[in-house]
């Protein structure tokens, strides 16, 4: 019974793989489609209203890739009999459905259709890490990871994440359309992207609205390591690094609210931030030491 | 003819000023704040003494030069060096510096009233103005009362302000934050923290000399140990068979206050400490210790019982050392325990499960000096064995003997073993306080948008705004407001 759940599991992840991959395509094809060659001088202009057909399949597919992602992540946990979070292939898969869920809610706000690309990459590159490398069968959890907790911390980790990274793709494409202002000739790719101005907003409206929420999982974890550990707070690795990124975050909205960084600084600050995020969950999940190794690997 | 430059005297009083304005402005705070988390690193990737003892003397080991120079700058207990203590305490002052001054500010600030309507409006940020039709003054009033905003009215004009709690917010969020330090010293200088081994069956009695390690705040006094008595009762431990991971731990006690006739069940888990008054009780680790026997060659007992070993891998293959220092010659065996054994090409026996399907001891017996007296603090999983000279090896089931020239020793069986890890952390409650404040101050500072609204009615209406912090939605706002007082919604 619990072993049909995880090959079931397994064929959604599988599919909805192969439907992120139509998705990149898409977007990849919205964005090749749309440049044209104009008659009288022979210049390449972009007209997006050309490939408004295509962008739509990409988003759709974007959305039914998502939810089967969700279906897969559900019938993972369903094959466990528990919240789908205790080795580092279920964090990854439910990590990318948290990555592309913030880019699809974010996108009803905000023109971001042409981040889908990146998104779409991303989501591929993390679920193709997952399968091929971090795969472990479905088992029950270990005994320290029996307890409510589990769910409200992992779960607030887990969206942070996910928007801090989405935050991360948007500070990143800020500094590339920068560079490209400053040698003044834009790829096909960067006349899509709305202007640095916009960029940077989107970037720190993500940061300023979810870090309350990494707070918040940086505490859960503490009152659940003294449940689980007998103190809330020891410098274990992952505890180390969580706070490092809450630090770099810190210091960022800072620099932002207060000394008045825009632009380019902010945009490197962001980025520094969120790699301390990715450092924590790569490195110290996998060769760190610790209490915080669960990846199962 | 030397030439002296002539410096203002700006004395001490002038110098200390001068380094508490440095230190208490927010450059500085930001500064040291990234540098607590920079110095946070190097703790993350070398070895602490604190967490992995055993790995820190590995790395003595390894390259004994590199470590002593590295324990010059305390690199294997960062966090409680002095180098990483001074940043946070001169983090807690800059914070204190800086947030103080700016809460009775704002506190003065809260209850003053916003500054009246000047003179150009058409300066300021949505600007509008259109022929007064009448009665605007009063539906700008209504509105913006509504919407609770302070209002001053003064000469057919209004002056309104919102948004307070963004600063009431970020003065809470970072006074939150000191009262979280507070909570982590008070819990560093009155806590207590001790750790027990007890083998099934054995009886603890909450007195220091109970404990295997015991460390106290400065001003812990011995006193406020809470007085009680615990029996293990029962340990289970589930395995998964198919991944050997642990599933489940359950430890049955008896558990007493002072009086030691009435003893009641109690159930500790992983998860669920037992809670005695301020103090908890946590099962952290658990192991095997093997139950023998030790006799001389006139079968005299000269040892008996069990001894805790120490697990090595995740199906338990424990390692550990039993010592007969009363022997004559003094007797030690280098052991090592597996549940579940197995033979492995090459590395002799393995341990394939971690419940004890198939037990066995493998025994190295050495004669000689255990060096138990050398005064050189020793572990008592291993033995040095630089004095002493192997007499025979052995690998016994339960039941089993091994007998050499000196006397013999029988592997009756085994016993369980857990780590108790007992705790009191006064200051723990203000830390979380501190922490669900913060979050809720860090919601409102960041969610609250602060601005100002103008209104002067005279032949013409004129209507203006004023967002901090460029916040966004002032537009949508105003054409609302406008929209009201236009009379068309």
């Amino acid at each position: 019974m619990s072993r049909n759940w995880a090959f079931f599991s397994n064929y959604l992840i599988y599919s909805a793989m192969a439907v992120y991959t139509l998705s990149f395509f898409a977007h990849a094809v919205e964005t090749a489609w749309a440049v044209r060659v104009t008659t009288e001088e022979s210049k390449q202009v972009l007209d997006y209203k050309r490939t408004e057909k295509v962008a739509r399949i990409a988003t759709a597919m974007m959305i039914l890739g998502f939810i089967l992602l969700v279906a897969g992540v559900i019938a993972r946990g369903v094959s466990a009999g528990r919240v789908p979070w205790g080795n580092m292939y279920e964090f990854s898969i439910t990590g990318a459905m948290a990555f592309s869920g913030a880019y699809l809610v974010a996108l009803r706000k905000y023109d971001l259709r042409w981040l889908g690309l990146l998104v779409s990459i991303a989501v591929l590159l993390t679920l193709g890490t997952a399968v091929a490398v971090l795969y472990r069968p479905s088992a029950p959890l270990v005994p320290a990871l029996k307890s409510t907790w589990l769910i409200i911390h992992v779960s607030a980790a887990i969206i942070s994440g996910g928007v801090f990274l989405l935050a991360n793709t948007i500070a990143a494409a800020y500094l590339y359309l920068d560079a490209m202002e400053a040698k003044g000739e834009r790829t096909a790719w960067a006349k899509r992207l709305p202007s640095l101005e916009v960029l940077d907003q989107l970037s720190y409206r993500l940061v300023a609205f979810v870090f309350p929420l990494w707070t918040f999982a940086v505490i859960a974890g503490a009152i659940w390591a003294e449940s689980a550990w007998g103190r809330y707070w020891g410098w274990d690795p992952k505890e180390t690094w969580a706070f490092i990124t809450w630090v770099a975050y810190a210091a960022y909205l800072h620099a932002r609210v207060t000394v008045g960084w825009r632009g380019r600084k902010a945009a490197w600050l962001c980025l520094f931030a969120g790699s301390t995020f990715l450092f924590n969950y790569v490195y110290v999940n996998i060769w760190g030491t610790g209490k915080h190794t669960y990846s199962g690997l | 003819m030397s030439q002296e430059i002539e410096l203002p005297e700006i004395g001490s009083v002038g110098l200390l000023r001068y380094g508490w304005r440095q230190l208490t402005s927010m450059r500085t705070a930001l500064i040291l704040l990234l540098l607590l988390g920079l110095a946070a690193i190097p703790g993350s990737i070398i070895p602490q003494r604190t967490q992995n003892p055993m790995k820190v003397s590995e790395y003595f080991k390894n390259s004994p030069d590199l470590s002593k120079w590295m324990d010059k700058f305390s690199l294997f207990d960062v966090y409680g060096s002095p180098w990483f203590s001074a940043i946070y305490i001169l983090l807690f002052i800059s914070l204190i510096g800086c947030v103080l001054p700016r809460t009775f500010e704002h506190f003065h600030a809260a209850r003053a009233l916003p500054p009246l309507t000047p003179k150009n409006l058409d300066r300021m940020e949505s600007y509008s103005s259109w022929e007064a039709q009448g009665h605007e003054l009063d539906k700008a009033r209504t509105w913006l009362k509504a919407k609770r905003f302070r209002v001053v009215e003064k000469d057919g004009a209004i002056s309104a302000e919102k948004g307070y709690m963004r600063e009431t917010g970020n003065l809470l969020f970072h006074l939150a934050l000191i009262l979280v330090l507070l909570g982590i010293s008070f819990s560093s200088l009155f806590g207590m923290r001790g750790e027990a081994i007890l083998n099934v069956g054995e009886r603890f009695v909450n007195t220091p000399t109970s404990y295997d390690s015991l460390q106290y705040g400065k001003l812990y006094k011995e006193g406020n140990l809470q007085s009680f008595t615990i029996t293990i009762d029962k340990f289970v431990a589930k395995y998964n068979v198919e991944t050997n991971a642990p599933e489940d731990y359950t430890l049955d006690v008896s558990f007493a206050h002072d009086d030691l006739t009435k003893f009641t069940k109690q159930v500790i888990k992983v998860n669920s400490p037992l809670t005695v008054g301020n103090t908890k009780i946590y099962l952290q680790a658990n192991g095997y210790s093997p139950v023998v026997t030790v006799r001389d060659s006139r079968g005299n007992v000269a040892m008996q019982g069990p001894v805790p070993f120490l697990p090595q891998d995740a199906n338990l293959r424990s390692i550990g050392a039993i010592k007969v220092p009363d022997a004559e010659p003094q007797i030690g065996f280098v052991g090592s325990f597996v549940p579940t054994y197995a033979r492995s090409n090459g590395n002799g026996a393995i341990s394939v499960f971690p419940e004890a399907l198939d037990p066995r001891l493998l025994l190295s017996a050495w004669i000689g000096d255990l060096g138990l007296d050398s005064g050189v603090p020793q572990s008592v999983y291993r033995i040095d064995t630089s004095k002493m000279k192997t007499v025979g090896l052995k690998s016994l089931k339960p039941g089993e003997t091994f007998t050499y020239p000196q006397g013999s020793i029988t592997f009756e069986g085994y016993q369980q073993w857990v780590n108790l890890q007992i705790v009191d952390d006064p200051g723990k409650n203000f830390a979380l306080l501190g922490g669900i404040v913060a979050i809720l101050g860090l919601l409102a500072s960041l969610f609250t948008r602060r601005r100002r609204i103008w209104i002067r009615v005279g032949d013409r209406v004129e209507v203006a705004a004023l967002a901090k912090n460029a916040a966004p939605g002032l537009e949508v706002e105003m054409s609302e407001f406008v929209a009201i007082l236009k009379g068309e919604k």
